[in-house]
């Protein structure tokens, strides 16, 4: 029974931290896709964050100051791929594989000049984001334990929940997201009733990568404390995954991460137990999510007018 | 009306000339970060020139630019007919997982049967691996770009696990499948290598390379399935319309996709790889495979010449530490050509850009003679 409590408390705490990145990516995504942008390069713009994260907290020696500016180096790419796309009319598909090339590109070889090295100085304790609740709980008793584990995250595993709260009322209760989503749906409408398609379209491609450099500042801040080129190996798509498995819908990516954290989270004290080929477990995140897509999601709507640029009529 | 064309008119259409600018404008952005990083400009790119030009260098370049150029045309033909193979790395890794394991089973099949034998097996399950994504859309309306990102990891740990079964396993301390028999290798053998002083790694691949870009060439442009698959990818309602099942178009296109994907995958092994090895992280042909395609403007020619550019700069790349110049510096020039092609449409618009401002002109004109008539 204090085997299971604990495996349960290990397991809720690895979904949670598998998770904090993806949403931060996959709340971003929301943006771009819903407004009508295709945003393939969440994966480079989270490579910006996470080493402008990290480089900044090292720097500065405060994580806060360096948490910013991941997001902020984010958005510079995302302006960038605004406005290749909004402003040039660019192919969305072709302008995000750009991004997702100049990210690492840009900030390894940044790195190079820095630290003459491809990977960053890992950070102190001082200079990584706090863990909220670390220590709270009496982890003598089987309960205390259990809670112990389970909050034994970072800070910035609630800020992505806060995150994707506030994303849910932007999107849903308020005049701008109710503009954004019929911006994806229809943008020529938009236009006659007089909203700025296009600078709808360029915001929400500056916050989408926002939030996602704040997701790659989230994993080279908290469990990993140094950038390397493999910090971010496919985290961007596997967001981009979950919007769409999550139907376009913030609170639908938020389910989406979470499966996939859930299982990464089984994966990993599922192979601490042995027993079952590593590599055949990690298979398993990928594998439900497909199962799951085909038993209870299926078809997603796409917002109508993603991919296509929208050109102004004259 | 043999009008003389103007200089704007030319830039303005011709797709070759945008792709040239934006191989220009990478190389000078690239040229601009290496300045702000105090490096010189002229060694790294004095580097990068002689690498390639030698004999031997360009032996490798073509070595490096075989999977470069069919995972390419994989790409390619995806776009042509509208659907967007993110999926070709998956398809990729097993076509090469396939080949491998099969010619480490099999290793005494004489070459002739083995070599073909192996390329049959790769594409077989590329084309498996392609259409088990359009099985899911066509029977479940599951968005293709999510499954392909899905079975690209699924592919990359499948691969990871078949590499440590014992009768793969490499025998020595290697994390990696033993070596792939001689019989399926395709390099040039080692005189001839020798006496021409080509890169150890000289081998048949490129000719199979230029084999399938006219197969597909011939695919897209002359046969009806082509005709169809194009139809759809231009305008699916339409091809509907016109009696063309959009279903099986799908099918077929990915289908297709995945075994020139699986090919690529065969080939990498069977000419540079010799092995396969467990990976931390995914190699990446299927994604270069997508960069190449779009340098290429997905013209199965263009791809040809785009993936030797590409292997070029990849190999080259990799002996710009010598200068002290960051390998990262390609990823840079690269990404930069494909963002510029990415806005090329640009180019295009320079003419109606001018041609609104000539307009606007000529309205103002107008309107401030109307006034001046009115006062």
């Amino acid at each position: 029974m204090t085997d299971f409590v604990n495996s349960l408390g290990i397991i809720l705490y690895a979904t949670l931290a598998y998770m904090t990145p993806l949403l931060f990516a996959a709340l971003g995504s929301c943006f771009s896709e819903v407004s009508g942008v295709v945003n393939i390069g969440i994966e480079g713009m989270m490579t910006a964050g996470a080493f402008t994260g990290t480089v900044v907290a090292y720097f500065t020696g405060n994580p806060w100051i360096g948490f910013l500016c991941g997001g902020l180096a984010g958005a510079l790419f995302g302006m960038l791929h605004a406005t290749a796309t909004v402003r040039l009319g660019a192919d969305q598909t072709i302008a995000g594989t750009a991004i997702n090339m100049l990210g690492p590109g840009i900030v390894i070889m940044i790195a190079r000049v820095l630290f003459n090295s491809t990977d960053t100085i890992p950070l102190t304790q001082s200079q990584k984001l706090p863990k909220l609740f670390a220590g709270m709980f009496d982890t003598n008793t089987v309960f205390g334990r259990f809670l112990d584990n389970v909050f034994a995250n970072y800070v910035s595993t609630y800020l992505v929940f806060a995150a994707a709260i506030i994303v849910w009322f932007v999107f849903y209760k308020t005049k701008f997201g109710l503009r954004l989503r019929a911006c994806g749906e229809h943008p020529q409408a938009c236009e006659t009733l007089g909203i700025n398609v296009l600078r709808m379209r360029f915001s929400c491609v500056t916050i989408s990568g926002f939030l996602a450099g704040l997701g790659g500042a989230c994993v080279t801040m908290t469990i990993s404390t140094q950038f390397r080129p493999i910090s971010i190996v496919g985290q961007g798509f596997i967001a981009i995954a979950a919007v769409i498995f999550g139907k376009f819908r913030p609170q639908g990516a938020l389910l989406g991460c979470l499966l996939f954290g859930f299982c990464s989270g089984l994966k990993v004290v599922l192979g601490g137990s042995g027993g079952v080929d590593m590599q055949l477990l990690s298979m398993i995140p990928y594998v439900v999510t497909v199962i799951v897509l085909i038993l209870f999601v299926g078809k997603s709507h796409v917002p109508s007018a993603n991919g296509k640029p929208y050109i102004k009529a004259k | 009306m043999n009008k003389k064309k103007s200089f704007l008119d030319v830039i303005s259409e011709n797709t070759f000339i945008h792709i040239l600018l934006s191989i220009l404008l990478g190389f000078l952005i690239g040229a601009l970060f290496l300045a702000v990083m105090g490096l010189s400009v002229g060694e790294a790119y004095g580097r990068l020139l002689s690498s390639v030009t030698s004999v031997k260098g360009f032996s490798y370049v073509i070595v490096y630019s075989v999977p470069y150029i069919v995972a390419g045309l994989s790409v390619a033909f995806s776009f042509k007919t509208g659907v967007f193979n993110i999926g070709a790395e998956g398809q990729f890794v097993v076509g090469a997982m396939a080949a491998c394991v099969v010619s480490i089973l099999l290793p005494d099949i004489p070459k002739p049967l083995l070599i073909p034998l192996c390329f049959i097996v790769a594409a077989v399950a590329g084309a498996l691996w392609g259409s088990i994504v359009a099985f899911l859309k066509i029977k479940w309306g599951i968005n293709e770009v999510l499954s392909m990102i899905m079975f690209n990891w699924i592919a990359f740990y499948l691969s990871n696990f078949i590499a440590g079964i014992p009768a793969i396993h490499s025998e020595g301390s290697a994390e990696a499948t033993k070596n792939i028999s001689s019989n399926a290798s395709m390099l040039f053998s080692k005189d001839f290598i020798k006496a021409n002083g080509l890169a150890p790694t000289a081998n048949w691949g490129i000719l199979v390379a230029l084999v399938i870009t006219v197969v597909i060439w011939f695919i897209i442009e002359k046969t009806t399935l082509g005709y169809n698959l194009k139809a759809v990818g231009v305008n699916k309602f339409a091809a509907e319309y016109g009696g063309i099942s959009v279903n099986s178009s799908i099918m077929t296109a990915l289908a297709i996709s995945g075994a020139m994907a699986g090919l690529a995958g065969a080939l990498q092994l069977m000419g540079m790889g010799n092995r396969i090895s467990v990976f931390a992280s995914q190699e990446g042909f299927g994604f270069a495979g997508i960069v190449v395609a779009l340098m290429g403007c997905s013209n199965p020619f263009g791809v040809l010449i785009a993936g030797i550019f590409y292997g070029a700069l990849i190999y080259g790349g990799s002996k710009l530490n010598l200068v002290g110049a960051p390998t990262q510096l390609i990823n840079v020039i690269v990404g930069t050509v494909v963002f510029f092609i990415a806005i090329s449409v640009i180019f295009k618009n320079l003419k109606n850009i001018r041609m609104r401002q000539r307009a606007n002109e000529g309205v103002a004109a107008s309107r401030a003679r109307k006034e001046a008539e009115s006062k």
